[in-house]
């Protein structure tokens, strides 16, 4: 395999603690080496250029069912935006949903390494698969959903976190996942009868369990097996105004456990999408709406076993969807566009929704200041990700005019006096306004590299540039000693939308800006090995054979075709 | 005189489709199941014809022979039912309308009998109609 | 002495039954019978063991004289007829796996093809009115498990999906609907008395393509509004007993089928079946469904959304994915003599398409690929019969409600012949060379 030297650049590394010194990096047989490692490199100039460990995306819909849901019902998210096929690469098409082949270069071309589909129903899992077998270049990993599953309803209902834990082990098996998504906890259940829990506390109907104790178990058990990510988690209400309480109420649930595990992962519970969680007030309008960002960091920042990542709106018209099913019927009877919706028997539901962030629009203005509010409240950007909860909040290929937003004071200001329509009432409702912290690179590397690796428990391979890491390297064409944020915020998220160079597993994929590589992309789950569990596997089979529509030996992912090019983590919960 | 009937003529599934078509189209058994028209006694009475004698069925897009048999899920008095194939293809609407959907069900079609004349086997009638044989 | 294959996956229809069982000879050459499979299921696996199957490629001259030819021979007369159209048609992809579809999309690409599949002559009006009113769904289990309305609308399902009713939807006994069919009123709309209106409690016999119409009265009985004394040939007093029915229920589904997509106002009484289904979740919980035809119809639409966005019609003719009913569908092209070559794959429109697309294909280089004899193999240039998918080989297949299940290798192919991904695999290596791709 090709080695590569990468020279002069500005290097960020949270890990090894190199905050934009320059430095050499080295890149052989598919790993990060010591520069006297190289025997004959290809030579980069990075002078003027940040180099970071590619990115690493904690939470985005981007491979399964819904996805595909939203791109086979909008045709309209490809008009005037598809390219032809050029060289290696192959023809482009969609903007909020975009194809896999399209997912694949745009992550590439902002120096994206390795993504997290966030949301995967079981009985869909070979779906999933074969939609991230056809996504380019980045390694995928997928977490089922199981807080609405039957099997943890009635285990948990009963306490038996054992027997908990080995159904998800069997689980995480025969999908080829990687760890436990927990999506609006008994919710989704009540919604196989039109209805919700809009608490923790509300008790799902028939099941007779509460979300907080859905969540509990699901930590309880995750901590059981040790797995490399921890319990993560789309609590109950989102998108309600006034939710943050039951958002408090969800965090707090965390309280009192700490992580077991061998992957350097030291938080239990990562609440995904803050900002959809975060409302104060009663209603959405400017004189009904408030941001509790502050009360909800507040709480935050003082705890050490907690991650979050933003979901930042974007003001783009975008495509939402979630296994919060009755979110989005709900969110269609707001703005009177085409509502999709599958509920998927014993284990989740999902629902898709077009949704116009309308900078016109107080509200959408207001839901942009809550993201911003709670990335720059954080305190620990270790445990701070960014992320638009692709497509839900806008297209993750706004990540850099995150970042920019971010880093620059100046283009908040911007926002509020000229784009949004409503700067005034958002300054007066939200946090936004008082607010002078720029972040620094080295935070956006937190954000966006380490502290994502560190929480899906990828530490020791990805988020860094340590020897040993895999070759994972990003190149922008950012030169921090020339570029004030304060006064060119645009030059920030040019840079980090078109990645000079990006080498992936010690292969150039993005050469001056262009794909020259479709990769050699994996897909990474969790074997998890759990003792014997003759009452489990009774109850598989039970389930299978009365209520499943379709037999259990048809239900396990198998078969090159799903999974060409697999990276399995064992992880050993036997004793 | 030989009488003719007026009929709105939709197509579809049947399992004597299914099962003849999975048995083979260029067999014997597909064209017994499909090559037929199932017609409501009411209209029967109207055609002056027995059952199981062949019939031309005709509309503005084409006419084809088939046999006429009396509806198994009838009543159904002014449809006519002929499976879904190249039979029933022979006369269907061929519109769109830019749907890309042909309009293969509500043909108003000419029913007449015509007991000289033969019900071709799927590839016979295809080979032939598009050398325009027929 | 025989083997029993459990758990084996029906390549017929979109109910996809995985419950089947298949005894075959030790050596694994042989199909002797087919259990719980209905009988055009069981029909389709003994059939793959006929005597006179077709088991090496041929072409026809003008006169429809066949000639065997080697699979290279096909494999270079299918690469150049595609590489040299300037706008081909590559319908079919219904009775396949993914993965071969996955393949053709490839094939697709650099030959700049129309890519269609068949929803165009099915449901193909569905997927239009989805996409300008969406959806509301889910799983067959769920139907087994909570439905206690069930709404055929134009559908047949006794004919065309035997084994629907028994697992999914009327008899089943769920977790919520221990007594089956008790537990469930069943409501049939269709012109005809069929075998499956024998059924229902409520079987309104409606007026043959009237079907907007009715929706729209179900609409306006769910609010309490008024309506005339008939409508589409149904008593008022009919509709709003049933729309009182729909709406009294916890969980409730609507299937429809061809008699709703394929009369006149297509797309658009799909709209309203699917905005009745919407105005009834303000009620109780209501779900609708596609009965999609082919097995894996509903794959190739899957395959062609997250690698192009469109789930049919899809025009790859300019270098990238375009999408427009009416424009990039099989039959309009066909009839407007906009495609230069044909290539069918896992579909037959020699029978299912109106005989003036038919008669367009004979006088086009075209090919159809197809372990069967039939009417498009007889009116193709060049007939390529390959190993049965879900029979011979396994692949990936959706089923309607869009779930993937994995077919079962059963026995294997006669010997030397080549399974479609194989046959796809050498012309995809053979399109590029010509195309210098």
């Amino acid at each position: 395999m090709a080695e590569y030297l990468i020279r002069n650049g500005f290097v960020y590394d949270p890990v090894l603690g190199i905050d934009g010194d320059k430095k050499d990096i080295a890149v052989k047989d598919g790993k990060i080496v010591e520069t006297t490692a190289l025997s004959k490199p290809t030579e980069i100039n990075a002078a003027g250029m940040t180099v970071m460990a590619a990115g690493v995306d904690v939470h985005a819909h981007v491979a399964g069912p819904k996805v595909c849901v939203g791109r086979n019902f909008r045709p309209e998210d490809k008009l005037f935006n598809s390219t032809p096929q050029a060289g290696i690469k192959r023809m482009e098409g969609g903007f909020s949903v975009p194809t896999t082949l399209r997912t694949g270069y745009n992550y590439a071309r902002m120096g994206y390494g390795f993504v997290m589909e966030a949301a995967m129903p079981p009985l869909f899992a070979r779906h999933v698969h074969e939609e991230i077998r056809d996504t380019p270049i980045i390694d995928e990993a997928a977490l089922p959903v199981f807080g609405n599953n039957w099997f943890v309803l009635e285990y948990l209902k009963n306490k038996e976190i054992e027997n908990t834990a080995a159904y998800i082990a069997w689980l995480l098996r025969v999908t080829k996942g990687f760890g436990i998504k927990n999506v609006n906890p008994g919710g989704t259940e009540a919604w196989g009868w039109g209805m919700n829990c809009e608490t923790v506390n509300d008790v799902v109907p028939y099941f007779e369990i509460t979300p907080a104790e859905i969540i509990r178990g699901l930590i309880e058990a995750n901590e059981y097996l040790g797995l490399p990510h921890c319990m993560h988690v789309h609590g109950n209400s989102l998108g309600e105004p006034g939710n943050y309480t039951v958002t408090l109420d969800t965090l707090k649930q965390a309280e009192g456990y700490t992580a077991k595990n061998d992957f350097g992962r030291d938080t239990v519970l990562h609440h995904t999408h803050l900002q959809f969680h975060s409302y104060g007030g009663t209603s959405y309008s400017s004189k009904g709406f408030e941001s509790k960002s502050k009360e909800v960091m507040d709480y935050v920042n003082k705890q050490d076993n907690i991650t979050f990542d933003l979901g930042v709106v974007t003001l783009d018209e975008t495509t939402t969807m979630t296994a919060d099913g009755p979110f989005e019927h709900h969110l269609s009877h707001m703005n009177h566009l085409k509502w999709a919706n599958v509920d998927v028997e014993l284990e989740t539901a999902a629902g898709v929704v077009p949704f116009i962030y309308n900078p016109k629009s107080y509200i959408a203005g207001a839901q942009w200041a809550v993201g911003i509010e709670l990335g720059l409240y954080a305190k620990d950007m270790m445990k701070t990700y960014i992320t638009t909860d692709h497509p839900n909040a806008g297209p993750f290929t706004r990540y850099p005019r995150v970042i920019k937003w971010l880093m620059s004071r100046a283009a908040r200001e911007h926002m509020l006096e000229k784009e949004l329509k409503y700067g005034d009432s958002i300054r007066n409702t939200c946090y936004i306004g008082e607010i002078d912290r720029e972040l620094t690179l080295f935070e956006i590397a937190q954000m966006t590299r380490a502290g994502p690796a560190k929480v899906l428990g990828l530490s020791h391979m990805f988020g860094s540039l340590r020897p040993g890491c895999e070759g994972d390297v990003a190149i922008y064409p950012y030169n921090p000693e020339a570029i004030d944020p304060s006064r060119d915020p645009e030059l920030i998220e040019r840079a980090f939308s078109t990645a000079q160079y990006l080498i992936k597993g010690g292969e150039m994929v993005v050469k001056e800006g262009d794909i020259v590589s479709n990769g050699s992309k994996r897909t990474f789950w969790v074997d998890c090995t759990t003792s014997e569990n003759p009452q489990v596997q009774r109850d598989i089979s039970e389930k299978f054979k009365r209520y499943y529509s379709v037999t259990e030996a048809n239900y396990e992912v198998s078969g090159h075709h799903y999974v060409p090019n697999p990276y399995v983590i064992e992880v050993d919960a036997s004793q | 005189m030989v009488p003719k009937i007026k009929l709105n003529l939709i197509s579809g599934r049947t399992i004597q489709q299914g099962v003849s078509m999975e048995g083979g189209k260029e067999k014997p058994a597909y064209r017994n199941a499909c090559g037929i028209i199932e017609i409501d006694p009411a209209d029967f009475k109207k055609l002056g014809a027995w059952r199981n004698t062949n019939v031309r069925v005709t509309s503005t897009f084409g006419s084809v022979v088939v046999k006429a048999i009396e509806a198994t899920q009838g009543p159904h008095p002014g449809l006519g039912w002929i499976p879904m194939g190249p039979w029933a293809n022979q006369v269907i609407n061929p519109n769109t309308y830019s749907t890309g959907m042909p309009t293969f069900k509500g043909t108003p079609v000419d029913v007449e009998a015509a007991s000289d004349e033969e019900v071709l086997d799927s590839i016979t009638l295809i080979t032939r109609a598009v050398r325009g044989e027929l | 002495m025989a083997k029993l294959v459990t758990d084996v996956v029906c390549p017929f229809c979109g109910t996809l039954c995985d419950d089947l069982e298949v005894s075959v000879t030790d050596d694994g050459k042989k199909i002797l019978d087919v259990y719980n499979a209905c009988a055009i299921g069981a029909e389709k696996f003994l059939h793959s063991q006929a005597s006179d199957r077709i088991t090496r490629p041929r072409m026809q001259d003008e006169d429809g004289n066949w000639k065997d030819v080697s699979y290279d021979e096909a494999v270079e007369y299918t690469a150049k007829i595609l590489a040299d159209a300037k706008k081909p048609l590559m319908y079919g992809w219904s009775s396949t796996n993914c993965e071969s579809q996955a393949v053709g999309t490839q094939i697709g690409e650099v030959t700049g093809a129309i890519m269609d599949n068949t929803a165009t002559v099915c449901h193909g009006t569905t997927l239009i009115a989805v996409q300008d009113v969406g959806i509301p769904s889910c799983t067959l289990g769920e139907v087994v498990n909570r439905a206690d309305r069930i709404v055929f609308w134009g559908c047949n399902p006794a004919h065309a999906h035997p084994r629907h009713m028994s697992r999914y939807s009327i008899y089943p006994r769920g977790f919520f609907t221990g007594k089956g069919q008790k537990s469930r009123k069943l409501v049939v709309i269709d012109p005809r008395c069929t075998d499956t209106s024998k059924l229902a409690d409520y079987h309104l016999q409606i007026e043959q393509g009237r079907d907007y119409e009715l929706f729209d009265a179900f609409r306006v009985a769910f609010k309490g509004e008024k309506l005339p004394d008939t409508v589409a040939g149904i008593p008022k007093k009919t509709i709003y007993e049933v729309a009182e029915t729909m709406k009294s229920g916890r969980f409730g589904i609507i299937f429809f089928g061809m008699g709703v997509t394929q009369s006149l106002s297509k797309n658009h009484n799909i709209d309203a079946a699917i905005s009745v289904t919407r105005d009834l979740n303000d009620y109780s919980k209501w779900s609708i469904m596609p009965m999609r035809g082919h097995y894996n119809v509903t794959g190739s639409g899957e395959v062609w959304g997250w690698l192009h966005g469109f789930p049919f019609a899809l025009d790859l003719s300019r270098g990238f994915a375009r999408y427009n009913p009416g424009d990039t569908t099989s039959n309009d092209l066909l009839r407007r003599d906009e495609v230069d070559a044909v290539f069918v794959l896992g579909s037959d429109p020699g029978a299912h398409f109106p005989f003036g697309s038919v008669k367009k294909i004979w006088g086009l280089p075209s090919v159809c690929i197809d372990p069967h004899i039939t009417p498009t193999s007889a009116v193709c240039k060049l007939h390529v019969p390959v190993a049965f998918v879900g029979v011979e080989t396994g692949g990936c297949a959706y089923r309607m409600d869009n779930v993937p299940i994995e077919c079962r290798k059963v026995v294997e192919p006669p010997e030397g012949m080549l399974t479609d991904e194989e046959f796809l695999k050498k012309v995809l290596t053979r399109v590029k060379e010509l195309k210098g791709a």
